[in-house]
């Protein structure tokens, strides 16, 4: 297997995760590239060659130092109050002020010892109960400690990111019920996947971290090209993309009614020429849709601008005019490269096609901001019998629309529409109970299995939605009617 | 047809699904010869199984027809002999998740119980991971040991009969992920440690109990466990229903045959309440909670080796 080894350390250009507490920011591992996380500034220099899980310190300079196992010297048993009657909050407390401890962490004086100080400076600290002691001396260490670890990334890690960062573009899609829909979707090694997601490319990452590299995924796509932005970010080798295809939805129901053909494909793309024209239109085209695809980065964007883009832009910068013949020379080679890449597209285009006549995906998962119902109608024709399904949308509703039109396709049991509580707690000896904040909801779920599509007989699908019904109970039968 | 391989066609010796209706079904052992009796009548496995498709429509002897399904472990938790309570899918998830399963992974997994978590892990680790699986009864093991055999997917589990919590998991620093469901998980948290790679791993213990759990947790601290985090999670189902509502009869404004307030003749641009005065009802459709659900399953904490 590929766990474990050189793979569990980080190295460069790894895309990996830093976290402090319950906050993770997605970055490029580059030698010599500062980086501002938490309020913090540092290089990730020191961190290549360090196991993944390594937690760090921010010494001077911004470099990074592997933090040392310390000896929790707080274990003796300290004066403490029994209950906060006679504490006033009057914001006085404290002795040290604002410059003070400026001045100390300009001293280069290390987190601990700085908590250390306010403890003492802490005029009510010792009337405190030692629950109250021991949150305010967590408190100041969340603070003043700066630790960072950096960790590998994956589903986990990564959904917990999204979520709590850009919500927005993952349609509000909380990290159980993407793992919700792994499961339902029976996603594992071998499968023929078909996936609808506008994501960010975190869903497919999803699926295709299951999937072990293992089987071929079909990404179905609206626009000009699929967002894969969080995809990147699992780092996953390169052999698993090779069974990764995709296809535009516009085409989808051409290939359904058997009219689909891409543009007549060029016998030899040496064919210059013909391929000129199509190509420079074409590839125009695509770059300006995917511009329009792809997601505008944030003010606060949760990943940092990797090599590639920041080469583009160089590329478009450069005018020189010393530079201008070969330039020239440069041009007449991207135009065949554009052509090769071109002719690459369209081959790798009639592939997917042809996966998908075969009508025999092992399941389909569908995530995104379009309503859920036509998709569904028309992407569940490529799945094979006795295999899941899952739908996640934001929103119930079009999903109960969904489910009645599942029931008049016919060929769909076990129709199971649902969302699921999530609910974290703090665990402590005395101090046990659910957290303050939790997630209002984490989208819905609706999910199946396809049958063999009995066509023609409008009776027995009517018949067989009955039979897929609870039997509502006499008392409701005026107003409950199975849909 | 495996646990972790589709197939197409019903195989003698495979394990199918019988689908009758809403939430009605069964596991069978597909066999040359043999009959199954459905309220709908007998199947016979020569001729209606055999060599069809997984999800044909099989007509039984009395008239009325039932789906044949490929087995899945969503499935098989549903439909297994229960030896133990059991984890139901929804937990099996987000533990799933959490412990970063995938191909290839190595997990150690106590009690093996029933079986239903453990069909989920071997399903995901497959085809290059394994699963080492401990259970104290002795007649447990055996039973897991056959159904796994049964199922097609003994190269990928190891069943174990001994006491976690005194002798581990019978192997030492090879696991990606550990995961405990026992009554004193404090117990085995060390032979979990030494379980689990050098260079690190994933947690997850399951407990009923809130105590279970602070000890639980205590003892993950104690070994020196970072990120320790304990959830919940339940799965709230919504039945889709079309609900007709009365409109009451407040009576008329003025003497003249105008309608009550609500205006019939003005149609919803949504589409969704449709009043149909003659019968005095507005229709729309809802996602109705069930009347009784699972209100508690048990804690989940998770940890991290590092």
């Amino acid at each position: 297997a590929m766990e474990g080894g050189p793979s569990a350390r980080i190295r460069e250009g790894d895309c990996a995760v830093l976290k402090r507490d319950e906050v993770f920011k997605a970055v490029s591992v580059l030698r010599r590239r500062k980086i501002i996380f938490e309020k913090q500034w540092f290089y990730l220099d020191n961190a290549i060659g360090h196991i993944y899980g390594t937690t760090f310190e921010v010494t001077t300079g911004g470099n990074l130092q592997p933090k040392q196992e310390m000896e929790e010297t707080t274990t003796e048993t300290k004066e403490a109050g029994t209950d906060n009657r006679n504490i006033v909050d009057d914001g006085k407390s404290q002795k040290l002020t604002h410059d003070d401890i400026k001045a100390l962490k300009d001293k280069g004086i290390k987190g601990q010892e700085i908590v250390q100080q306010l403890i003492e400076n802490s005029t009510t600290f010792r009337d405190k109960t030692e629950f109250a002691q021991d949150k305010y001396i967590k408190k100041k260490k969340k603070k003043y400690e700066a630790v960072i670890t950096i960790v590998k990334p994956s589903t986990r890690i990564l959904s917990t990111m999204y979520y709590a960062r850009e919500p927005g573009k993952i349609n509000h899609l909380r990290y159980d019920t993407l793992a919700q829909m792994l499961t339902l979707g029976n996603i594992h090694a071998g499968n023929k996947m078909i996936v609808m997601e506008t994501c960010a490319g975190l869903v497919l990452g999803a699926v295709m971290e299951r999937m072990g590299g293992y089987g071929s995924i079909i990404q179905m796509y609206p626009g000009g090209g699929p967002v894969r932005a969080a995809t990147s970010c699992f780092g996953f080798p390169k052999p698993f993309f090779d069974n990764l295809h995709e296809f535009p939805l516009s085409k989808v129901q051409s290939l359904l009614s058997g009219t689909f053909t891409t543009e007549t494909l060029p016998a030899d793309p040496e064919d210059n020429a013909l391929l000129e024209e199509e190509s420079n239109g074409l590839t125009e085209e695509k770059q300006s849709s995917l511009q329009e695809t792809e997601e505008e980065p944030t003010t606060e964007a949760a990943m940092e601008i990797g090599p590639t883009e920041e080469q583009d832009t160089m590329d478009i910068n450069a005018e020189n005019v010393e530079f201008k013949e070969n330039k020239e020379k440069e041009n007449k080679e991207n135009v065949r490269e554009k052509q090769i890449k071109q002719w690459e597209r369209r081959k790798k285009l009639i592939e997917a096609a042809a996966l998908l006549r075969e009508k025999n995906a092992d399941g389909l998962i569908v995530a995104s901001k379009f309503h859920p119902t036509p998709l569904l109608l028309c992407l569940l024709d490529f799945v094979a019998p006795s295999r899941p399904f899952v739908v996640y949308c934001q929103y119930k509703e079009p999903l109960l629309e969904c489910y009645t039109k599942l029931r008049e396709r016919g060929g769909v049991i076990n129709l199971k529409l649902s969302e699921t509580w999530l609910r974290n707690y703090q665990v402590l000896p005395d101090r046990s109970h659910p957290k303050l904040t939790m997630s209002g909801g984490g989208g819905y779920l609706l999910s199946g299995i396809t049958v063999v599509l009995d066509k023609g007989k409008s009776d027995s699908s009517n018949s067989e939605a009955l039979k897929m019904e609870e039997p509502s109970s006499k008392r409701c039968k005026l107003q409950d009617l199975p849909c | 047809m495996s646990f972790v391989e589709y197939g197409d066609t019903i195989k003698d010796g495979d394990t199918a699904i019988v689908f009758l209706g809403h939430e009605s079904m069964f596991p069978v052992k597909v066999q040359h010869g043999t009959v199954t009796q459905t309220k709908y009548g007998v199947i016979r496995h020569s001729t209606d199984l055999i060599g069809k498709k997984y999800g044909s429509k099989v007509t039984c002897s009395k008239g009325g027809w039932v789906f044949i399904l490929h087995p899945t472990p969503e499935l098989w938790t549903m439909n297994l002999p229960h030896r133990t309570q059991i984890l139901y899918s929804t937990d099996i998830s987000i533990i799933t998740m959490m412990l970063e399963l995938k191909p290839g992974s190595i997990v150690c997994e106590s009690g093996t119980g029933s079986g239903s978590l453990s069909h989920a892990l071997i399903r995901t680790v497959a085809p290059t991971g394994h699963l080492y699986t401990v259970e104290f009864h002795q007649q447990r093991a055996e039973k897991a040991r056959e159904e796994f055999r049964e199922h097609g997917v003994e190269h990928l589990v190891t069943v174990t009969n001994q006491d976690v919590c005194k002798n581990g998991f019978g192997v030492s620093n090879v696991a990606d992920a550990v995961f405990l469901d026992i009554p004193s998980p404090w117990e085995a948290i060390g032979h979990a440690k030494s379980a689990l790679k050098a260079e690190g791993g994933r947690i997850c213990s399951f407990s009923p109990c809130i105590e279970q759990v602070q000890r639980t947790c205590l003892a993950m601290e104690e070994y020196g466990f970072t990120e320790i985090n304990t959830l919940e999670i339940l799965l709230r189902v919504y039945n889709v229903r079309t609900i007709s509502l009365q409109i009451p009869d407040l009576g008329k404004a003025a003497e003249d045959n105008s309608s009550t307030g609500f205006d019939s003749s003005n149609p919803s641009d949504q589409g969704s309440p449709c009043a149909n005065l003659q019968q005095g009802t507005v229709q729309f459709k809802s996602g109705v909670p069930l009347r009784e659900v699972v209100g508690h399953t048990g804690y989940l904490t998770f940890a991290t080796k590092s």
